[in-house]
């Protein structure tokens, strides 16, 4: 039974299009009460079916939807306590933003005294009290997704919907607006479930995400689990980057599994590496590139060190990736820019040592 | 590069250009010019010119048969547009919004009025009129008009609303308006210049009729051209050039009303 905390229950929901397209596959979540919520995945994964369905625009083909307790089962979208952000904003052109912003109030009947009031207050929200005049066609495009915010967020909704809110914005706007998402999301408490195909906006907006990829949940977890502990390939994949390695599980003792990465067996022996559950046959080993360490000396007081040829590096300014390799074995390392030259010795050809943590190594079962 | 390739302005700089473009007005516009200045013309005849009067206007305007025809045409242009608008818009939203079996043909189907030489269309409307036992008058005249006038108004509308962005609709039904307040607060708008344009076309179309009506019109029922061809089989007086002109410059007039409406939403429609 969905307790007072969660505000929407997805149980077992299905979304089929004709016969052979499943775009939901048999999804059980729930949303908490005033939580940032992140839909994540590939183009395609069923992420838009799935919040189209939470707004009443595609109904499921199986399974149920609860939102605030209520089964939305036949529920018009316009009889729905939430309100949604367009991708493309859907600001209405023939309208001026006071007018677009007044439009949920008004097809309601709420008085004309209110609706002022109100809607001044939704374009103080977003800082737009002084374009209330303006024609969509004389706003750029952050002024215009935040009119859409405005008229969303002017109904009082219980979940505000937002399908791909950032995608059109240049990168500079981008990571403004999310920072000012989050301002606004704290600061009228309301729930917000945000789709998004860019993990950076995701682990940098959302008190936590669903990973999904055809149709499927894999992974539900705050942003920092979701990064540290991801709980299969496609995960470790999608969130960041990843030097991923195919490895036979060899034996287990106390908590600790030994593995033998077959393209490093040679060159490191085998891994011990630390998992709860229980782990046999081919598993994947993994570590993220900036946790590895480069060092022109042995580093003989690490357990994990082997030697390898520089092949490339790219200079990005705060970060430098440099790819290297050790026979079949392929690795990327991201270095922190901490101070000028600090890599003055990383050059293409040469030969150095790379170590990382035993526990910073990731065992991957699916 | 190629150096000899003619800039595409540079054509109108030939002279062949030029005299093919020439002949093309002349052909095109001397009959109108000729048809409208003769309406001036100080004399029974369309032969020389005698000089400036607007005789022939007056007379014109005080023929009550060329008043009653114009008032027919008026009537039935004015009960077929709105029909037809109506109609026609229904129609070419269905088309735009719906996806069904035999779409194709259908859409095909309905472009077909326009399509088929008028003659036919005329044919096959008096005999349909027989059928029904309908005597020929000003209804059958504006059933005929409606007939053919919805498909124009269809693709109007048709492709006016090929440029709307869906979700608008699904953001006023989001925001908690019903199916008939989406439509009336947010699809209508959009659509209005289609509207006028559409609007704008059917009601010259029926205006300026002549095969169909001619055939679907009876006794009583003369319309403005049907009354003007009577007239010319008599003789081509200067009145008959006069009643014309009146009728050139309503038609343009539309028509340029019509063009100026559809090219000012063509602009930045939605943002």
């Amino acid at each position: 039974m969905p307790d007072s905390n969660t505000i929407i229950t997805i149980r077992n929901v299905v979304k089929r299009f004709g016969s052979s397209v499943t775009a939901v596959n048999d999804v059980s979540l729930d949303i908490r009460r005033g939580e940032f919520f992140a839909l994540l995945g590939p183009s395609g994964c069923g992420k838009t079916t799935l919040l189209r369905m939470l707004a009443g625009f595609e109904s499921p083909s199986e399974g149920e939807i609860l939102i605030d307790g209520e089964d939305m089962d036949g529920v018009e979208p316009n009889k729905r306590s939430v309100n949604m952000v367009f991708q493309s904003y859907a600001v209405f052109p023939h309208m001026t933003v006071h007018q677009n912003v007044a439009y949920g109030l008004k097809v309601a009947g709420t008085p004309k005294g209110e609706i002022n009031q109100r809607v001044g207050e939704a374009l103080a929200l977003v800082q737009l009290e002084s374009m209330a005049d303006r024609k969509p066609d004389q706003l750029s495009g952050g002024q215009r997704q935040r009119v859409a915010l405005a008229r969303a967020l002017v109904k009082k909704p219980k979940v505000l919907l937002l399908d791909e809110p950032l995608s059109a914005l240049d990168a500079k706007l981008r990571e403004q607006m999310q920072l000012e998402l989050v301002r606004l999301q704290k600061s009228v408490g309301i729930t917000f479930v945000i789709v998004t195909h860019d993990q950076n906006e995701a682990l940098s907006m959302a008190d936590r995400i669903a990973v999904m990829e055809h149709g499927n949940v894999l992974q539900l977890a705050p942003p920092a689990e979701l990064y540290e502990y991801p709980n299969c390939r496609f995960v470790a994949d999608f969130i960041g980057k990843m030097n991923l390695f195919d490895g036979q599980v060899v034996g287990a003792r106390d908590g600790r599994v030994v593995v033998r990465v077959n393209a490093l067996s040679d060159r490191v022996g085998d891994l011990e590496l630390p998992y709860d559950g229980e782990a046999r046959g081919g598993v994947g080993v993994a570590i993220r590139p900036e946790k590895l360490r480069l060092s022109s000396s042995e580093p003989v007081d690490e357990p994990v060190r082997l030697r390898t040829r520089i092949m490339e590096v790219v200079y990005y300014g705060d970060e430098n990736h440099v790819f290297l390799e050790a026979g079949e074995a392929k690795f990327t390392a991201n270095l922190q820019n901490v101070s000028r030259g600090a890599h003055a010795g990383v050059v293409r050809g040469e030969d150095v040592w790379i170590s990382w943590r035993q526990e910073d190594t990731l065992l991957l079962t699916s | 590069m190629a150096k000899d390739r003619a800039n595409p302005l540079d054509y109108s700089r030939k002279t062949w250009m030029r005299l093919c473009m020439g002949f093309t007005f002349v052909f095109l516009y001397f009959p109108i010019v000729s048809l409208i200045a003769f309406s001036f013309n100080d004399s029974k005849r369309n032969i020389t010119w005698q000089g400036f009067t607007l005789r022939y206007y007056e007379q014109a305007f005080n023929n009550s048969q060329l008043h009653e025809a114009f008032l027919n045409s008026l009537i039935i242009a004015g009960i077929s547009t709105t029909v037809s608008t109506i109609l026609g818009a229904m129609l070419g939203l269905a088309l735009y919004r719906f996806r069904f079996p035999a779409q194709g043909p259908y859409e095909g189907l309905v472009h077909l009025p326009i399509v088929i030489p008028e003659i036919c269309m005329a044919v096959a409307m008096v005999a349909f009129f027989a059928t029904v036992n309908m005597p020929l008058g000003l209804t059958t005249i504006t059933v005929s008009h409606i007939a053919f006038s919805i498909p124009f108004v269809a693709v109007v509308i048709r492709a006016r609303m090929a440029g709307f962005d869906r979700s608008l609709e699904e953001a006023s039904r989001d925001l908690g308006a019903s199916q008939w307040q989406t439509f009336w607060n947010v699809t209508y708008p959009y659509m209005k210049p289609g509207l006028v344009a559409g609007a704008l076309l059917a009601f010259t179309l029926s205006l300026d009729d002549f095969v169909i009506t001619f055939f679907t019109s009876g006794p009583g029922s003369t319309t403005f051209p049907i009354k003007i061809y009577s007239m010319v089989r008599f003789s081509v007086t200067p009145e008959v050039n006069a009643a014309s002109t009146v009728l050139i410059v309503i038609t343009l007039a539309l028509t340029v009303a019509a063009l100026i409406i559809q090219s000012r939403s063509q602009g930045p429609t939605h943002a």
